[in-house]
Formats: C-alpha cells, sequence, structure tokens
C-alpha cells in the first residue's frame, strides 16, 4: 500500500478512521502532503538560525570589546544587534513556528495540506522579505523601532506572504474531518489570527503613517510585546500540549484547566505591552493597566504549568530516553519560569531596578530561547522523520545539541539576570559613578557578564551546529533515498 | 470547545480590546497634543528640529544608537536619572512632538540622551568622543565611529576642518582626521537634544 495513493483516501469516510489501517494511511497522507513545504521552511529556518547566531555573536563580542570590527559600517553595533534579532524572530522562530503550525493543524483535523505550493511561494517571498529587510538594516536603513527595524520597503512582502500562510491554515481548518478541537489547535488558530493584526496595525501606525509623538511608543511595546505574548507563546504552549501527551501516550491532565489557561491567556497578554514603558513619559492609567495584566498573567501561567507537570508526573524518567520530549520539558519549565520572572519584573518597584539593564536581555532570551526555541527543536525532531520516513543519522549530535543549548543557554541567562539587576541597582544609586575605569561603575561592572555571555554563546553556537550537521546529514539520506525510488515503509504512529 | 466560531469570537474580541485600550485610546487622549508657549520665556515649545539636526537624527536612527541610549528622565524619586544630571525634570508626551521615530529607547548601557545638547556644549567634544569615545571617557564600552569620518592627506597648514586629536589618538604625521557631514550633522542633532523647558505638566 502505497503512502501517497489518493484512493485510500477516497475510500475513506470520516466514521471509518477507527481502524488502525486506514488511520494510518491517514496520518501517512496528511504527511507527505506537508512534507515539502515543512522541510522548505525547516530547512531556510535552519539558515536564518545559523546567520542569527553569528550575528549574535558578533554583537555580544562588540559589547566587552568595542575595537571589535568597528571600522566597518554596516557591522557597528547598532547594526548587527537588530540584524541578530530580526534574523532569529522573522527568520528562525517565525518559519520555525509556521512549519509546525501548518503541521499540527493538518495532523490534528486529519486533514491533508492542499495545494501546498501556494504556501512554498509565500515562504519563498518570506525568505526575500526577511533577507531584503536584513540587509536594509545593516545597510542603515534601520527603522530604529524595536522589533520593527525592518524598513518599509520589505515589510508589505513579509505581509503578503504571511496572510497567505494564515489563510492557507484556516482552510486546512475548514475542511477538517475531526470535528472534536484539541486545546492545540485553539492555541495554533488564535496565533494566526492575531499575528497579522498586530504586525499590520503596527506597519500602518509606525512605518506608513505614523503616529504622532509617544503613541509611537505606545504601539510599538503593544505590538513588540504581543509578538511573544500572542504569536510565539500560543504556538510554544500549543506544541508543548500535543508533544508531550502524544510522546508519553497519555492524555492531557485537566480539560478544565486547558480552557481555564487559554482563555486567560488571551484575556490578559495583550494587555500587557506597556511594562516596557515604566517610569516613562505616559499618563500612569496605562502604565498600571498594563501592570495589572502582567500580574494576572499568574493565572494563565500557573494552569499550564500544572496541566503540564501532572501530565508528565511519573513519567520523568522517560526524559532519559526521548530527546523530543526533554527539548519540550525543558521548553515549558522555561515557561513558567520566564512567565513568572517576568510578573516580577512588571513591577513598578523592581522596574525601577532592572529596567534598562540587561536584565531585560537575558529575561528575552529566556522566553525566546529557553522556552520557545527549545520547543521548536523537539517538534522538529519528532516531525521531520515522519514528513521523510528516514531516521535522525546520530542519536550523539542530537544529545549534544541538547546539553550545548540547554548549558549554553542556562549560562547566558543566570549570569546575565544577576549582572543585569547588580547594574540596576548600582544605576539607581546616584553615589556610584555611571562611568569610572578605576572604580565600581555602572557601565564597567558589567564587563565581566557581558564576557560570560559571550562565552554561552559559542556553547549554543556548538548545540547549533550539532542541529546543523544532523538536518544536512537526513537531508542528503532523503535526497539520496527518493533518487533510488525505493517505495518508502509507513511509519508507525507513536 | 469544539465550536470553531466561539473561538475565533473569543480570539477577536480579546485583541479588539486591547487595539482600543492601549492603540486608540492613547491615541485620543494625546495623539494631537500640540505645542505651548512657555510663560516664563514666551518661546513656543517644542520647536521642530533645524535640518542638519533632523538629518544627524537619521544617523542616530541608522546607527542604532538607541540600543544602548535611552531618551526618557524617570521622575524624581524614580530611579537616579535627575540626581545623575540627566535631566532637570522627567520628560512628558509633549517633550516628542516633532519626533519621528520617537526613540524612548528601553536600554542605558550608556547614560541617558535626554539632555545631553544641555550637557555637553562642546562640538569639539562631541566629535573627539564619536571618533574614539576613549578620549573622552577612558573605560567606555561604546563603539568608535570611525566611518563617520575619512583621513586625508595633509596639506602644508591643516585644514580647519581637521579633528584636534590627542597625541595618543592622532593619525602618523602627515595625514589628518576630517568628520564626514555625517559626523557633524549627528552632532547637530545631540546639540539639539534639551527636554529641560519649564512644561507646567512636568512641574
Amino acid at each position: 500500500m502505497s503512502a501517497t495513493s489518493p484512493s485510500i483516501l477516497q475510500a475513506l469516510s470520516p466514521s471509518d478512521t477507527e481502524d488502525v489501517a486506514q488511520r494510518r494511511a491517514l496520518l501517512a497522507e496528511i504527511d507527505a502532503s506537508c512534507r515539502g513545504t515543512l522541510m522548505l521552511f525547516f530547512g531556510t529556518a535552519l539558515v536564518w538560525l545559523m546567520i542569527g547566531t553569528v550575528f549574535a555573536l558578533i554583537t555580544s563580542w562588540k559589547m566587552h570589546s568595542p575595537d571589535f570590527l568597528a571600522d566597518i559600517p554596516w557591522l557597528t553595533f547598532g547594526r548587527v544587534r537588530p540584524a541578530h534579532l530580526n534574523a532569529v524572530v522573522f527568520g528562525f522562530a517565525s518559519e520555525a513556528a509556521i512549519a509546525v503550525t501548518l503541521w499540527l493543524i493538518c495532523r490534528l483535523c486529519r486533514a491533508p495540506l492542499m495545494h501546498g505550493w501556494v504556501v512554498n511561494i509565500a515562504g519563498v517571498f518570506w525568505n526575500i522579505g526577511v533577507a531584503i529587510g536584513i540587509g536594509g538594516i545593516l545597510a542603515g536603513h534601520g527603522t530604529a523601532i524595536e522589533w520593527l527595524e525592518i524598513p518599509g520597503y520589505a515589510t508589505p512582502l513579509l505581509f503578503v506572504s504571511y496572510a497567505l500562510i494564515a489563510i492557507w491554515g484556516i482552510i486546512t481548518f475548514r475542511f477538517r474531518r475531526e470535528k472534536h478541537l484539541y486545546v492545540s489547535q485553539w492555541y495554533l488558530l488564535a496565533a494566526l489570527f492575531w499575528f497579522p493584526w498586530l504586525y499590520s496595525a503596527a506597519q500602518i501606525l509606525l512605518i506608513m503613517e505614523p503616529v504622532r509623538g509617544v503613541v509611537q511608543a505606545t504601539v510599538n511595546w503593544w505590538f513588540a510585546h504581543n509578538v511573544l505574548g500572542l504569536w510565539f507563546t500560543p504556538i510554544g504552549i500549543g506544541a508543548i500540549y500535543y508533544f508531550i501527551p502524544k510522546v508519553l501516550g497519555v492524555p492531557v491532565y485537566k480539560y478544565s484547566l486547558s480552557v481555564v489557561g487559554f482563555w486567560s491567556l488571551a484575556l490578559f497578554y495583550n494587555w500587557n505591552g506597556m511594562h516596557h514603558l515604566v517610569g516613562g513619559p505616559l499618563p500612569a492609567w496605562l502604565i498600571t493597566v498594563s501592570i495589572v495584566a502582567s500580574v494576572m498573567m499568574t493565572i494563565p501561567v500557573v494552569t499550564v504549568g500544572l496541566n503540564h507537570h501532572f501530565t508528565m508526573w511519573g513519567s520523568f524518567h522517560k526524559l532519559k530516553d526521548s530527546p523530543v520530549l526533554r527539548f519540550m520539558v525543558f521548553g515549558g519549565m522555561s515557561y513558567t519560569v520566564t512567565s513568572l520572572h517576568g510578573v516580577l519584573l512588571a513591577l513598578r518597584s523592581v522596574s525601577e531596578v532592572t529596567h534598562f539593564t540587561h536584565s531585560t536581555i537575558a529575561h528575552a532570551h529566556q522566553g525566546m530561547y529557553a522556552f520557545f526555541t527549545m520547543v521548536m527543536f523537539g517538534a522538529i525532531y519528532y516531525i521531520v522523520p515522519r514528513i521523510i520516513q528516514i531516521e535522525w543519522p546520530s542519536a550523539r549530535l542530537i544529545r549534544i545539541h541538547f546539553w550545548a543549548s540547554a548549558i549554553g543557554i542556562m549560562l547566558y541567562i543566570v549570569p546575565l539576570t544577576i549582572g543585569g539587576t547588580l547594574q540596576g541597582v548600582a544605576m539607581i544609586n546616584p553615589d556610584v559613578p555611571f562611568l569610572d575605569p578605576n572604580k565600581y561603575s555602572v557601565v564597567t561592572m558589567t564587563v565581566p557578564y557581558l564576557k560570560v555571555r559571550s562565552v554561552s554563546g559559542f556553547i549554543v553556537l556548538v548545540g547549533h551546529l550539532a542541529f546543523a550537521t544532523s538536518f544536512i546529514w537526513i537531508v542528503a539520506r532523503w535526497i539520496k533515498a527518493a533518487r533510488q525510488h525505493q517505495p518508502a515503509p509507513i511509519v508507525s504512529n507513536v | 470547545m469544539n465550536y470553531g466560531p466561539i473561538i475565533f469570537l473569543g480570539v477577536f474580541l480579546t485583541i479588539a480590546s486591547s487595539w482600543i485600550g492601549l492603540v486608540l485610546i492613547p491615541q485620543v487622549q494625546f495623539g494631537r497634543q500640540q505645542e505651548v508657549k512657555i510663560e516664563e520665556t514666551g518661546e513656543i515649545y517644542p520647536t521642530v528640529r533645524p535640518g542638519l539636526a533632523q538629518q544627524g537624527m537619521e544617523i542616530y536612527k541608522a546607527n542604532g544608537c538607541i540600543y544602548c541610549h535611552s531618551q526618557q528622565v524617570r521622575p524624581e524619586g524614580y530611579g537616579a536619572d535627575i540626581a545623575r544630571n540627566w535631566g532637570q525634570r522627567r520628560t512628558v508626551s509633549r517633550d516628542y512632538l516633532h519626533d519621528n521615530p520617537v526613540m524612548l529607547g528601553t536600554m542605558r548601557t550608556g547614560p541617558d540622551l535626554s539632555n545631553i545638547g544641555v550637557r555637553q556644549t562642546s562640538v569639539l567634544w562631541h566629535l573627539q568622543h564619536l571618533y574614539n569615545p576613549q578620549i573622552t571617557s577612558k573605560g567606555s564600552i561604546m563603539p568608535p565611529f570611525r566611518f563617520l569620518f575619512e583621513k586625508r592627506k595633509a596639506g602644508d597648514k591643516p585644514s580647519p576642518d581637521a579633528l584636534a586629536l590627542p597625541k595618543e589618538f592622532a593619525p602618523e604625521p602627515g595625514s589628518e582626521i576630517v568628520p564626514k557631514p555625517e559626523a557633524r550633522a549627528l552632532v547637530q542633532y545631540l546639540l539639539s537634544l534639551k527636554a529641560n523647558a519649564p512644561l507646567p505638566e512636568a512641574r
């Protein structure tokens, strides 16, 4: 029985999906329908990950050695830093997120991806948009609006590509054969809908027809915080909700917790952004509203954290055997920690110290890397062998990837959080000079922590190189297998 | 929760709520703020930047100065901004009326620049600092912006545009460092950063 034979699908009626053989055939057909699209997105995401990592290392090195590459205008600190951010956020993370989302929607809806070529074209244009955008930033055309640095001439391309992808996800959902909606689907559909709203509103109000004065700052942080809260977070949580129970073969602990977690996130997260402007030139009510919403985030974070934790309860020994599970659980735990830390950082008394310091940078990496990126790595390790029906060539490379990424990012976050907080304590104490090469000063006290951060970056790079090697290796095998025209076996649905 | 439209409705309403609360209402409340006449001096505040300073803002923006320098002074009693002499008063929304983009910043790897035009009024200081921050601020981790300057062969006598540099930073004899127009514009922008007008709402 061929995996791609359309006759199997035609013979299927939704009521017959109980039959195991037919179910497997359907899953194989879904995976085959996603194959080209997902490999395109994962492959280009990997390229952006590597580019973003190199930019990150240059940025980090420059912070303690300002003369490093100082005479090349397009590599000056203030351009490489946003180039790093946009490469990892819109290149790597968003492309991985899109691919994982499409696959989860197809699997959970029991519907193949129809006319995948449309998404492929959108993916190609998305990549062109990101490349033009990052080239523009390096050329000095960046907008100096955080998280929206990509110049206005590249963003319409990004928006149109994205809209096409989101529409395709929602069309697939409309053609679903499975009427039951799993918790992951709520999160994924919400993310597909939220992101284009955020992106188009921010583009129009900040780049095309900019609003006047500090309203720009409110739009900026409404957008920037929601990219995390309403785009990456729901996809990360949705993926964890799928993969942990899937790998363990157990149901999610409590349906009621899932419902509370989802709606409280939807309700509170989108109001958080103004906590980036505490003490700033804005009306107090605006900032207070965001601080309150940030504190309310405790509800979705704790409910989701408990739900995941008790799903794992009694199965923690399986972390030894399953790399996918290891990435997912690391990501899930980081989500809980980073979110609760975020609640603290939003408070006026804490923000007085930590605002304007490296502690915020550490926090951002805890969310984007320790949580979201680790979840995406786990998802890629699960999905790729199923869609191309080839096993990962080396378990050792996956182990190296996990441990280098996990140790590297912890070595990033912990010292920089401590260093950033001490920097803040020094900054609000007017007796400590801001800069004095011979005394304890705000600028010079950060340097040792910045050096540790550079070291952590190299450890993370080792992990990414292991990942890239695995990926190139498995793709090479896939191409070889395709050349030999061997009929691929059907992977069991575990 | 197996009914798609309900989820979509909830998802729509939640984001619409914050869009109204954090985008629309701020625009209605202070999006059309206007200049005022300062009673003490009789001047209109804030004024539009002169052309060269405006060009300098583009240099500031293109080179990502915002990633290390904020442009906002927190109120007395909250942080040490005023004690550090980063401003005589907190900054308020009216200070930013003519800024586009508004570069409040979220990081202080370097000091706040809301009032750098008040603190450092010397063009020479700024040019030397941009050419190599170690000249004026030893121990700084700010990158040098030598690419905003050019090295030229010096004539018989130094050109009037040449940048005066301490010995250990000076180029080899026979050549001189001249700021490019970008550097001069950037300095004009920095000198224009003054949020010290006595606004009633900032008292």
